[in-house]
């Protein structure tokens, strides 16, 4: 069981918003899939299946990189080559 | 009781000198090129791209791991790091986490009493460095952050230590220590700037632990650990306790402060990277050689070529500064001459102008080590000559050799008549210093000297001239 | 279709299509001049791709999705990019930022999800083939639900570099026909093994659909036919399997007993993973522009707050507690043993039988707003998920119908048995337009 004030919480690490009036709901709903998910406490501890591969590498090899005008075509905004972003508060 | 036992133990981040970026092919080589530059759909974080492990990353950090004794897992795998900031473009690092490359190493440094001691590594492990903010007019004053993504996907190699260090002197020296061995294993070149970063913990024993961010020099890190020392031991001494916090290093101000960020507060929801495979590597270290470690040079520098242990330590310490050395005996020098002309005189006259060995020429300096073997010229002229050298390295222009110099610069030392006249000069303009000497003071003679010294440019040697002017003030001589 | 993007179709009454691409440029191959659909979740170059989501408004991919490049090789046209569930997040297509795409065969219904514009522009003629993508039954459900064919690959077979993440470990791009010829022939195209996707293998397809069953071994699991299934439904596919075994090939009553946790293993690693996977959408390097006047984070939770939609907002704060502290070992690291015994079950039915048969969904397509419980959703993938648990290769061709919707047969395989799995389909859908029961 999980609080209005639990929800929140999560909400804030996913740094996700939820409108206050939708908290109730949501927290129920939440609530319930959650109940649902109980049931995987019946499944013993173990190790999960084997890795079907390993040791996928490539070579050490430069290729292209995008040119500028690319990497900026989507920025919502850009100076001299950055691309802005909002500062995170000290 | 407030004097408790300093204990400081290290994370340190080191770029691996790959051609291409971790998860891409992006070249690494971005730091004379302009921002967002070297970036690729994938180390951008375009959705739908997915990363692919550079194989010489891997096998540089296994170097590594071999090289700092530590034993590879079995099976390694990579792992998530979840947290929102911009300079984060997937919202997430890839790291290592519960299955890191290799664990369980050590590496020996000089202890504060002298002797050698072990410092515990925990465990080496791989992952990718975020972007880069920048912010105009300084971090306070600007009203945005600006983003540069070249940094992105770059490989770091990990280093966590044991808290085994009891002084920011060890530390140093172990930052220098894994800095050497790493040059030496030519997997990471510490000229670059910014290719090392360190965070410290530190506690003075019986408080709480304070970890220390954002140092990104090696001196840094000693300045930084002091200032925490005394900061630490002030708040005990006033009857106060030490809070366990996140402290940011500010490298102009020699000073730490709090950080206001909720970095103690992180969930960073660790997962194993699904759109990577695990690591079987285990194997691959028994056919990884290793290449002389600074150790082993070290010892076989004092076996070799006779040099003193603080020589051999000094000279081992840096791979350019040791391939110099030895660059220099095969031309010939006298190696125990060399040795102190290089451990000491040159690195000090590096260290002075803030600048590396660079294009310094080994045939000249095997010279120069040689004509004060030959005492052609004194100690004092030798710096004259060196400081000249190095002024046309720094200005990357043409050098003179030293017998050249010695030439032009009249430097060649002469025997002590010719310093007659100078001498008698001396006398005659310096009625008070003699009074001085004859009523027994002795510093007024090296007053003399040094004054004959100035006239004649050092070319005199300071043992024959303070000879020679005892001579003249009407001492035997022999004496 | 607000806020879809110029150059809609005369004919896409279901608003099946985001975009249709006015460039109908082709080269040759096996694919000269086909038009193909493409959905929303693939990244085509110079075309927007918005994984139906306002968050992604706007933003051009700088390259193409390996199966994109693919398709191009052979002379594809790539005709427009389809309708989807936000973020493959639904069952039903109602859950786009681009509002939803109707089933052609009932409007009044919804077409399945999250591929629904991909099986409405097969099933209303407007293309011949699309591509899907399938995390949880998001080819076999739509394909089921608007009556054509649709086949999720055995994990790996088909490239997932280009495929806007949902749930890395449980998804594949996989092709949506009219029929399984042509099933199987774009599958052709697109298996095989991609230098940039590290979980790739190497496993091409070059095969002709055969229709020759005889002597094959089939398992009925009790699970699939049990209650939650819709007893129509149930018969459907029985007559079908029917349908088969007069064909030659003889059934194996077993039983799947993780099935018991499957969705719950099911939403607890696709939730978790989802999590992380949608945390990049910050309206900095792509999508509507937050400016620079909040604070970061203020402008982080107020992008994702309107760009995202209810559902995916839930499945991100589903995502983000399992994965919390304290919380991994209860749900992310169980959910993987839980796979684990999904996929023993299945080894250990695929001793005795070759193939498993079941229907695709528990019932025939819904109309819209009669469902809207997100459990009760949820609860309707219990059938698909577990052939994306264990990896292995599921095939839905339409069987029949009830109440004039239709039913999907669903037929899953042995890992890298793709053909084999398609050849029974194959086997039952020429039996059943040669008239037989």
């Amino acid at each position: 069981m999980v609080s209005e004030q639990d929800v929140s919480h999560i909400a804030e690490l996913a740094d996700i918003g939820i409108e206050a009036e939708d908290l109730a709901r949501f927290t129920r709903e939440f609530n319930a899939i959650l109940d649902y998910f109980d049931i995987l406490d019946q499944v013993k501890s173990g190790e999960p299946p084997a890795p079907d591969l390993v040791n996928i590498l490539r070579e050490d090899e430069p290729e292209p990189s995008l040119p500028l005008d690319e990497v900026l075509r989507n920025a919502g905004e850009s100076e001299d080559g950055f691309i802005k972003a909002p500062k995170v508060m000290q | 009781m407030s004097d408790g036992e300093v204990i400081v133990g290290l994370e340190v981040h080191c770029q691996l000198d790959t051609k291409s970026k971790l998860f891409c092919g992006c070249s690494t080589d971005y730091r004379s090129d302009g921002p967002n530059t070297h970036v690729c759909p994938i180390c951008l974080g375009l959705p739908g791209t997915m990363p692919m492990v550079n194989k010489r990353a891997i096998e540089y950090a296994l170097k590594v791991a071999k090289a700092l004794n530590c034993t590879v897992r079995e099976e390694s795998e990579f792992s998530r790091k979840n947290y929102f900031y911009p300079d984060l473009n997937k919202a997430y690092q890839i790291t290592q986490y519960d299955k890191p490359l290799a664990e369980w190493g050590k590496v020996l440094i000089e202890g504060d009493d002298g002797n050698e001691k072990e410092v515990r590594i925990t465990r080496v492990h791989v992952e990718e460095d975020p972007g880069r903010l920048v912010h105009m007019g300084g971090v306070d004053r600007a009203k945005y952050s600006l983003v540069d993504y070249n940094r992105a996907g770059i490989p770091l190699i990990e280093i966590v230590t044991e808290p085994d260090m009891r002084s920011p002197k060890e530390a140093r020296r172990f930052l220098n220590k894994l800095r050497a061995t790493l040059e030496y294993l030519s997997v990471f070149d510490s000229e670059k700037e910014g290719s090392l970063r360190v965070d410290a913990n530190i506690s003075l024993r019986g408080s709480e632990r304070v970890e220390v961010k954002n140092i990104t020099s090696y001196k840094g890190v000693e300045k930084a650990l002091t200032f925490e020392v005394t900061r630490q031991r002030n708040l005990l001494r006033r009857g106060l306790t030490v809070g366990r916090e996140t402290r940011h290093f500010q490298e102009g101000r020699g000073v730490t402060t709090s950080s206001r960020s909720k970095e103690m507060e992180n969930d960073y929801r660790y997962f194993p990277e699904p759109d990577l495979r695990p690591l079987r590597v285990r194997d691959w270290v028994a056919g990884i050689e290793l290449p002389e470690l600074p150790d082993a040079r070290r010892e076989r520098f004092m076996n070799e070529y006779g040099c003193s242990l603080n020589h051999a330590r000094t000279l081992t310490g840096d791979l350019k500064l040791a391939d110099f050395y030895e660059a220099v005996v095969a031309a010939k020098a006298d190696p125990v001459l060399a040795a102190t002309w290089v451990a000491d005189t040159l690195l000090g006259e590096l260290n002075y102008r803030d600048m590396g060995i660079g294009k310094l020429s080994v045939p000249y300096f095997a010279e120069l080590v040689q004509l004060l073997k030959e005492d052609v010229i004194t100690d004092k002229s030798g710096i004259e000559i060196l400081r000249v050298m190095l002024d046309a390295v720094k200005e990357n222009r043409p050098a003179d050799s030293p017998k050249d110099l010695v030439e032009k610069l009249n430097l060649k030392k002469t025997g002590g008549s010719s310093f007659a006249t100078e001498i008698a000069d001396v006398i005659a303009a310096n009625p008070r210093a003699i009074e001085d000497y004859r009523s027994g003071r002795k510093e007024a003679l090296n007053f003399l000297v040094g004054q004959v010294m100035k006239k004649t440019r050092g070319r005199a040697d300071p043992g024959e001239l303070n000879r020679l002017m005892r001579e003249a003030l009407g001492e035997a001589p022999g004496k | 279709m607000s806020g879809a993007f110029p150059a809609t179709v005369p004919e896409d009454r279901y608003n099946a299509f985001l975009m249709v691409s006015p460039d109908r440029s082709h080269g040759t191959g096996a694919l000269a001049g086909i038009p193909v659909a493409v959905k929303d979740n693939i990244s085509t170059k110079g075309i927007p791709t918005t994984a139906g989501s306002r968050i992604l408004q706007g933003y051009v991919p700088p390259y193409d999705a390996h199966v994109v490049e693919l398709l191009r090789t052979e002379g594809a046209v790539i005709f427009g990019k389809t309708n989807m569930d936000e973020f493959g997040m639904g069952t039903t297509t109602e859950n786009s930022g681009y509002g939803p795409t109707l089933n052609p065969r009932d409007p009044s219904r919804v077409p399945g999800g999250s591929s629904g514009g991909s099986a409405a522009a097969v099933a209303a003629g407007i293309v011949p083939m699309a591509l899907g993508s399938d995390t949880g039954g998001s080819i076999r459900c739509p394909s089921a639900f608007c009556g054509i064919v649709g086949l999720k690959p055995t994990y790996g077979r088909v490239s997932r570099y280009g495929l806007i993440a949902y749930s890395n470990s449980l998804e594949q791009i996989g092709p949506m026909a009219g029929n399984v010829s042509d099933v199987a022939k774009l599958f052709g195209v697109i298996a095989g093994h991609d230098r940039r996707d590290a979980t790739s293998q190497d496993r091409p397809c070059k095969h002709t659909p055969d229709p020759e069953i005889k002597g094959l071994r089939i398992g009925v699991p009790k699970e699939y036919f049990g209650e939650g299934v819709d007893p129509k439904v149930a018969d459907s596919v029985r007559n079908a399997i029917g349908n088969l075994e007069e064909l030659g090939a003889t059934t194996v009553e077993c039983t799947i007993p993780s099935m018991q946790y499957a969705l719950a293993a099911y939403y607890v690693t696709c939730t978790s993973e989802a999590s992380s996977n949608l945390a990049r959408f910050d309206g900095i390097r792509y999508g509507p522009a937050v400016g620079t006047k909040k604070s970061w984070h203020e402008a982080f939770q107020d992008i994702r707050k309107t760009g995202f939609g209810t559902e995916v907002r839930r499945r991100i704060l589903l995502g983000t507690f399992a994965l919390s502290s304290g919380y991994y070992g209860k749900y992310y690291a169980k959910a993987q043993v839980a796979r684990g015994n999904v996929r023993s079950d299945f080894l250990r039915i695929f001793k005795d039988a070759d193939v498993i048969a079941g229907p695709t969904m528990p019932t025939i397509a819904w109309k819209f707003g009669e469902k809207s419980d997100p459990l009760s959703m949820y609860l309707s993938d219990i059938l698909t998920v577990p052939a994306n648990l264990a990896g292995i290769p599921a095939i839905s061709v339409p069987c029949g119908t009830v109440d004039r919707m239709p039913v999907g047969l669903q037929v899953m395989g042995r890992h890298f048995e793709d053909e084999r799995v398609i050849d029974v389909a194959y086997a039952y859908e020429r039996a059943a337009k040669g008239g037989s029961a």
